[in-house]
């Protein structure tokens, strides 16, 4: 069989339907729940015509603004806490005079993005009941800064490592002190790297259900909790409102932090 | 300007050994001289330009500049400045922030700061493109924004850590000469590093030669290459035939160092006495040159390279002779 052309995965037959199907899983489901967030019908299975009616009864539902306001505000708390210690942790880790243990260290902090968030989620639980703290929003605060400091930290290390020492050499090289050296020239280099690094802790910290679900109390109930909440009350089309709210705001970062990475790769 | 007592340099690793990068090497550069430290890759040449500028501290030893010991002086606390090999401009400034930056650390006067960005850049002719950003440059004028940054604070000392081995060879040769006029115009020490021999050659007052962070030999271009004290220096700058002494009837214990362009060949026929015999093994055209390859018959090879030369052919019979003088006794 001198004329069979040796395998290529590139001409694989139906690879292209393959990969249709796989984008069809991933996004039909959300694009029907988008789509119902704009019928005007009670059912969520019939549509009814189009209207605007559910986002105006999600605008005009106190608990759920209620739920929003305690979302951002912890998502903001959370993002600016795990960004500063993320990026003292990140330069620590690669300028500091650490010698040995530095690649165990990184992989202490990236841990909790690999153990089961269930696991997380209640050891954190049992840790703020036996501290005896019940406060709430700051509860909240807490736990979602320190499970976004991995999300914000893995940026920001990487840019650190692309850029090498050698700016900073040439910086003290200049008679730059440490602190000007920072400020002159670390700092604006990383810039895009903890936009990137903030922008991904903020949308984890907006999304996250299991860690809020467990820690947050009557009157620091989250977004995603919030919506649980009602789900359990039987599916409504403010649900597919809010849900579309929360989907939005989320591609409108993740595609913020993209932009920021890419557009600030200099040379 | 720079005396280096005695300074040894290891490197601590995680598996082996320690690495010794230098070993008790001891140099004095002087004032207002272009030095290069000279070298094949890995023989301690950047290491010990690391522990003048400061980003490294020496196992042991000292390093005094202008007189006094820099042990304890930060690299931003030494009158040294660098250039770096990948250049390191920082690219969020434009090229006359790039240049101001070491005047900006050290506090000096906005008017000041201006002049010397303006005069720094005039002398590597770069006058134009102050408000430009690195990127926007072409590598050659990134190097001379390099230099242009590293001179503006007037330091005592220049590093220059391979300045030249990212241009193609065109732009080498002219950065060569300008850096040769920059060091003159300024008076300011030039320390080179380079594993490029031709280069050292071209610009160098004075050069070491270094090997496994050793310094072999230190003296001018001329004397280094007509009085290599080594047999590696002999083999590493410029063209050498190292004759093992017993090819020639002579001490087994010595090599003998001989350049091309010393060596005479003529036809066996003419009954011509000399060092040995042998014949053209081949015979490459240089253009002004030509360059014959000679087995002698006690099996060593060597290469003479003569202006016109004589009618030989590939087999011919030969007799090699040079002038006394010429030749270099070193022990194996």
């Amino acid at each position: 069989m001198s004329g069979a052309k040796p395998f290529d995965w590139r001409h694989t037959p139906g690879l292209s339907a393959y990969t249709a199907l796989i984008f069809l899983f991933f996004y039909a489901p959300l694009l029907i729940l988008v789509i119902y967030a704009f019928n005007s019908s009670r059912l969520v299975t019939v549509w009814a015509g189009f209207s605007f009616k559910w986002f105006v009864a999600v605008a005009n539902n106190g608990s759920i603004r209620d739920a929003a306001f305690n979302s951002v505000i912890v998502a903001i708390v959370a993002t600016i806490a795990s960004t500063a210690i993320a990026t003292a942790g990140a330069l620590a880790l690669e300028r500091g005079r650490l010698r040995f243990g530095r690649s165990a260290a990184t992989a202490l902090i990236a841990m909790p993005l690999v153990v089961p968030e269930i696991v997380v989620a209640i050891t954190t639980l049992i840790f703020f009941s036996g501290l005896g703290m019940h406060h709430g929003l700051v509860n909240l605060m807490i736990a979602h800064t320190v499970f976004c400091i991995p999300f914000a930290l893995l940026p920001i290390q990487a840019r650190l490592r692309d850029m090498g020492g050698t700016l900073e050499e040439a910086g003290r090289d200049l008679y730059a002190d440490e602190w000007r050296l920072f400020r002159r020239v670390t700092l604006p280099l990383l810039i895009p790297a903890i936009s990137a690094g903030a922008i991904m802790a903020f949308v984890v910290s907006l999304d996250d259900f299991l860690i809020s679900m467990m820690v947050s109390s009557a009157g620091s109930t989250t977004l995603p909790v919030y919506i649980y909440g009602m789900m359990r009350l039987g599916v409504t089309p403010e649900v597919n409102a809010i849900s579309t709210i929360l989907l939005a705001v989320s591609i409108v970062f993740v595609a913020a932090a993209l932009l920021v990475g890419r557009r600030n790769r200099f040379a | 300007m720079i005396d280096i007592q005695s300074v040894s340099k290891s490197f601590v690793t995680r598996d082996a050994d320690p690495v010794h990068a230098l070993n008790d090497v001891s140099l004095e550069i002087y004032d207002n001289e272009f030095f290069t430290l000279l070298g094949p890759s890995g023989c301690g040449k950047t290491t010990l330009l690391r522990l003048i500028a400061g980003f490294e501290a020496p196992s042991s030893g000292t390093i005094r500049i202008a007189g006094s010991d820099v042990a304890a002086l930060p690299p931003q606390k030494r009158p040294v400045n660098t250039v770096f090999q990948s250049y390191a401009l920082f690219p969020h400034m434009s090229v006359a922030e790039n240049v101001a930056f070491g005047l900006e650390m050290q506090n000096a006067p906005k008017s000041l700061i201006d002049e010397r960005v303006r005069e720094a850049l005039e002398m590597v002719r770069l006058e134009g493109f102050a408000t430009r950003r690195p990127a926007q440059l072409s590598g050659g004028q990134q190097q001379r924004v390099a230099v242009a940054r590293a001179l503006a604070p007037k330091p005592s000392v220049l590093l220059l850590d391979e300045p030249l081995s990212a241009l193609d060879l065109k732009l080498r040769k002219g950065m060569q000469s300008e850096l040769k006029r920059l060091q003159r115009e300024t008076g300011i020490t030039f320390v080179l590093v380079t594993h490029d021999q031709e280069e050292a050659l071209a610009m160098s007052d004075r050069i070491a030669v270094m090997r496994s962070g050793d310094v072999l030999q230190v003296g001018t271009p001329r004397d280094i290459y007509d009085n290599p004290q080594d047999r590696f220096v002999a083999d590493f700058i410029g063209e050498s035939n190292l004759l093992p002494g017993a090819a020639l009837g002579r001490d087994p214990a010595k090599t003998i160092v001989v350049r091309p362009e010393h060596i005479v060949v003529s036809p066996a026929s003419d009954g011509a006495r000399g060092h040995a015999r042998g014949a053209v093994s081949a015979i490459t055209f240089l253009g002004s040159d030509t360059l014959y390859e000679i087995v002698l018959e006690e099996g060593a090879r060597l290469q003479s390279r003569s202006r016109g030369g004589a009618a030989l052919a590939t087999g011919d019979r030969v007799v090699v002779d040079w002038a006394r003088d010429a030749e270099r006794e070193l022990a194996n």
